[in-house]
């Protein structure tokens, strides 16, 4: 019965959004309220929606028309099933939590009220195309997306830095919504003139539709994933967009924006999952694009000093996973990915946003021991981190070790060891990332503090989650799988595969990852002998760091327990092997990642994309140069060139017929 | 009814018409040539309508009768406008738009 009123979610902050537009400015909390009060409905709405779908398991899938031409009905509509219920659910709580960081981060922001209002409409926009049943709307809902974090990511746009943030974030994903709009043409005709997705799925996955034209549908809708999820070589506005305000960074690598594509895909899985033929396993496009993301991003997080571009970078990872996930015909497990990765993606952004109000600068080289001074920041962080690289039983390690099974058993093996090497990485640069920002020694300027409790209050709900939802498909439990499933009514013979929990496998991912960590930890550690105290002192870090405390172990029984004869060579052997053999590969490890990240951001990355982008916008210039030209601004030379044509055409007409 | 003599009429004053809004630098006679090219497409509808016996090419003279009186309502107003601003209404030098 809620179901049916799913249309209210995105309703009720588009509502908002109009109400802070014309009365935002008068008043009392400038209209952050009006944003709270409607995402804080929204969201409670969605509980009972969910509540409903895992009661009832009715799929509600209705619309209205409204214009209608020949036989063609252009309508909006709700399609309310597991994935959109857990999108609703998702989104809606992040983006409560950002609107409630919003009011501590962006205090006294000349733009608050603005802001606001552009934070609703963005999370209305996204509700909506989440809510789409048809492929029109869901594009409506998508550039409504796109044009929200245009807006937001120029935000601070006084400073030329960010403008043209907004502008490449803008542009680059427009360029992947060209592929999107002639996807859904393609498939609009495709499928008998229809833009209803659930009956794009049917024919698509019964083969009504002929193999090339789903081909090609999959392949143009893929571009416009590409773009918005921030696929390689999309994915470089991603990173720019760290211009905009931290909330806004966090909702749209969390709930908004970038999974919208990941959602594309799940949403629109039977055009994919026929297109690229996922079934019969080996190489296909879009797990080819996906295992290089993850990859290369995960190196290019290795030589950032802004906190926020390492996160950012490692989202362009995560995402790789999802269309990874989904590529190799793992559904569920792409989808768990993009659920477990909200949360605590959200809990690191929101994290990093409260360490740079506290320090004033993005910089990591800044930071450094802040530990000590926002200890809440701090744990929720830690947290955040090991969710993400993936350490048992937080939420990243379940989903991600679903991927890899998924991989495993769909027989693509080249995506499961790009995972696992990703996974490493993963753990690496997040522990990396922890050590330069919360251990060592501050060495920023002025006095850190904990942020006030309208910051910490939202890390704190966002870590709970962080910690526990991975759980929910955990064996024994499995009830995600249960709940959010792929499925298209008068299908014969589809079935996505479903796998049991490997007990050997995610032993092996959750020892990658601690590897990760590990190594991370190592560099950390030589290089900052004054830090070894505060190593011994973390007791998470003392487990994960079992390696390095017994090799020290090891030195202390020499040192202090076999005193002797045999003091001399075996401890000066041992410290030997210490010093050159363990440092000299610790040391090549980092020093290699750090070079194969340094190449991938200099030469691929800043000259090779980056180089594409800038020549189209060249060529677009030049062209324009010699365009102007011809707009003399005189009126009568315009209409000189109007009657010309005319007279051409005309001859034309009478030589021609 | 034979058309031959009205289409040769029309014909006439449409190409004057265009000879004008081509020619003509001041603003005002421009306006005026572009009424001229209207009337010469209406006198072409009437023409037609009387001969094929059918009211709509006088329903629709009299659409571009109505549509011609807004146009140069409008169009003297910028003119006025431009006066003011410019102290004339040479066409040549308005050329504010060039890229």
């Amino acid at each position: 019965m809620f179901a049916e009123k799913a249309w209210l979610i995105p309703l009720l902050p588009a509502l908002s959004f109009f109400v802070i537009l014309f009365f935002g400015k008068k008043m009392p909390k400038g209209g952050a309220e009006s944003g709270i009060a409607s995402v804080g409905a929204s969201f409670v709405l969605a509980v009972f929606v969910a509540a409903d779908w895992i009661k009832n398991a009715k799929i509600v899938d209705d619309h209205l028309v409204w214009w209608r031409n020949g036989k063609t009905a252009i309508t909006i509509g709700q399609h309310v099933d597991g994935l959109t219920a857990m999108m609703f659910l998702v989104v809606t709580f992040v983006s409560l939590m950002v609107h409630i960081y919003s009011t501590g981060y962006m205090h006294g922001d000349v733009r608050f009220t603005y802001f606001f209002a552009a934070l609703s409409l963005f999370t209305a926009a996204m509700l909506f195309m989440v809510m789409a049943d048809n492929l029109l709307q869901l594009m409506i809902g998508w550039e409504l997306v796109g044009l929200c974090s245009f807006m937001l990511i120029g935000h601070w746009f006084e400073e030329k830095n960010n403008s043209s943030a907004a502008l490449k974030a803008f542009f680059t994903t427009k360029f992947g919504d060209i592929g999107l709009m002639l996807g859904t043409i393609t498939l609009f005709f495709a499928a008998g003139q229809t833009f209803h997705i659930e009956t794009i799925n049917r024919l698509a996955l019964n083969h009504e539709i002929s193999h090339g034209l789903v081909l090609a549908g999959a392949l143009l809708l893929f571009l416009g994933v590409m773009g918005k999820s921030a696929q390689f070589p999309l994915h470089v506005w991603l990173p720019d967009a760290m211009a905009g305000p931290t909330p806004v960074s966090a909702l749209i690598h969390a709930a908004t924006m970038v999974v919208a594509g990941v959602y594309l895909v799940a949403r629109v899985y039977g055009v994919f999952w026929s297109g690229f033929s996922i079934a019969h396993g080996g190489l296909n496009w879009m797990a080819l694009i996906a295992g290089i993301t993850m990859i290369i991003a995960a190196g290019l997080a290795f030589v950032q000093d802004d906190i926020k571009r390492v996160l950012a970078y490692s989202t362009v990872s995560q995402l790789g996973y999802m269309v990874a996930a989904l590529s190799v015909g793992a559904w569920t497990a792409g989808v768990f990915h993009l659920f477990t990765h909200a949360a605590f993606k959200a809990l690191l952004f929101l994290g990093s946003g409260s360490v740079i109000h506290a320090v004033h600068s993005n910089n990591m080289s800044e930071m450094g021991g802040l530990k000590k001074y926002m200890p809440t920041t701090y744990w929720t962080f830690i947290i955040g981190t090991l969710a993400l690289a993936g350490i048992f039983p937080l939420a990243g390690f379940w989903s991600k070790d679903e991927i890899l099974l998924g991989a495993m058993k769909n027989h693509y093996p080249y995506i499961f060891v790009l995972g696992l090497i990703g996974a490493f990485m993963t753990a690496a640069y997040m522990g990396r990332c922890v050590h330069l920002t919360f251990h060592g020694e501050y060495r920023g300027h002025g006095h850190p503090h904990e942020s006030p409790r309208s910051m910490t209050v939202p890390l704190v709900l966002l870590a709970i989650p962080s910690v526990f939802i991975g759980l929910i498909n955990a064996p024994g439990i499995e009830k995600f799988a249960h709940w959010v499933r792929f499925e298209v009514p008068g299908v014969e013979g589809f079935e996505i595969p479903e796998h049991k929990f490997n007990a050997g496998l995610a032993l092996f991912s959750f020892a990658v990852a601690g590897a990760g960590l590990l190594v991370s930890t190592m560099v950390f550690y030589w290089k900052n002998a004054p830090a070894k105290g505060a190593w011994k002192r973390v007791p998470v870090f003392r487990a994960l760091n079992t390696f390095l405390v017994e090799k020290y172990y090891l030195d202390h029984l020499f040192v202090g327990g076999v005193v002797g004869s045999i003091k001399g060579p075996i401890a000066r052997a041992v410290y030997w092997t210490n010093q050159n053999i363990i440092d000299g590969v610790v040391n090549a490890v980092g020093v290699g990642a750090k070079l194969v990240g340094r190449f991938t951001y200099d030469v691929i990355d800043q000259k090779g994309v980056d180089g594409i982008v800038n020549g189209i916008g060249v060529s677009a210039s030049e062209t324009g140069g010699v365009l102007r030209l011809v707009q003399s601004g005189r009126v009568q030379q315009y209409a000189l060139m109007l009657f010309a044509a005319v007279g051409l055409l005309g001859l034309a007409l009478v030589v021609f017929n | 009814m034979p058309v031959t003599e009205y289409l040769l009429l029309s014909a006439f004053l449409f190409c004057t018409g265009i000879y004008g809004v081509l020619a003509r630098r001041n603003g005002v006679l421009v306006l005026m040539s572009v009424e001229l090219m209207l009337n010469a497409v209406n006198i072409n509808l009437v023409a037609f309508s009387a001969r094929l016996n059918d009211v709509a090419g006088q329903v629709f003279a009299l659409f571009v009768i109505a549509i011609a009186a807004a146009e140069v309502g409008v169009g003297l107003a910028i003119v006025l406008l431009i006066y003011r601003n410019r102290v004339g209404v040479n066409l040549d030098e308005i050329d504010l738009m060039k890229g």
